[in-house]
């Protein structure tokens, strides 16, 4: 099991801020074809996926890094802080 | 360094001066406030979302990148979310060092790694309704920079 967080835009879309996921997926990819497959809000969530950054247990990587040991995954839009 | 992520107000003049006595003998303070600037006259307030939890972090491995790069006395960095209307402050960094060089330089690649680094994300809620406010490329260019 990994908590998933979606933030912004990403949380709008999906309508819902984290919830459990149960994967076997061995990447961040492979995590985002299971959740688009699943019903039309993710795959719309996660339709460009250039559009969004990753963090994986609060530290940002990209889509091709693996989760094995990994509790937490956030997807989100590039940050607009400052 | 101190570095805070809050919904409350603060006050900058407090802030800058608090500083200031507690770098006694730094020779250099550099201070910037950021403010939520009106929409051609239509914004109503803007909302920050952000990551608890990863925020704190986040931020404070940026301070300790500005400490290694240059010879910083003290930092603070202070950004708030939840909503906030037109004129309100929206962050603080403070930057001491004994030459400006240092305060200046440390003090812009904070505000440039916040701006694309740090996990908040701005929604505009205007007259016309709610937008999320888009990352612009000359922030991801400004990283190059450093």
């Amino acid at each position: 099991m990994i908590d998933v967080l979606y933030f912004a835009w990403v949380r709008e879309r999906i309508g819902l801020p984290r919830e459990q996921v149960e994967t076997s997926a061995a990447t961040v990819a492979d995590l985002v074809a299971e959740l688009s497959a699943r019903e039309d809000r993710y795959a719309a969530a996660f339709a460009d996926v250039r559009a969004l950054r990753v963090a994986l247990d609060q530290e940002l990587t990209d889509f091709d890094a693996p989760l094995a040991g990994v509790r937490e995954v956030a997807f989100f839009p590039p940050m607009t802080g400052g | 360094m101190d570095v805070r992520v809050q919904s409350d107000s603060f006050d900058a003049g407090d802030e800058l001066n608090r500083f200031t006595a507690r770098v006694d003998g730094a020779g250099a303070v550099v201070s910037f406030t950021g403010v939520v600037r009106d929409v051609d006259g239509g914004l109503i307030a803007m909302e920050i979302e952000h990551y608890p939890g990863m925020t704190q972090k986040a931020i404070s491995a940026m301070v300790e990148q500005a400490c290694e790069r240059w010879a910083l006395a003290d930092v603070t960095v202070i950004h708030r979310h939840g909503r906030l209307e037109p004129g309100a402050q929206i962050m603080m960094v403070l930057t001491a060092s004994r030459h400006r060089v240092d305060a200046f330089a440390a003090a812009e690649f904070l505000m440039d790694y916040l701006k694309s680094r740090a996990p908040f994300w701005k929604k505009e809620l205007t007259r016309a309704g709610a937008d999320w406010v888009e990352a612009r490329d000359e922030d991801e260019a400004a990283l190059k920079r450093w």
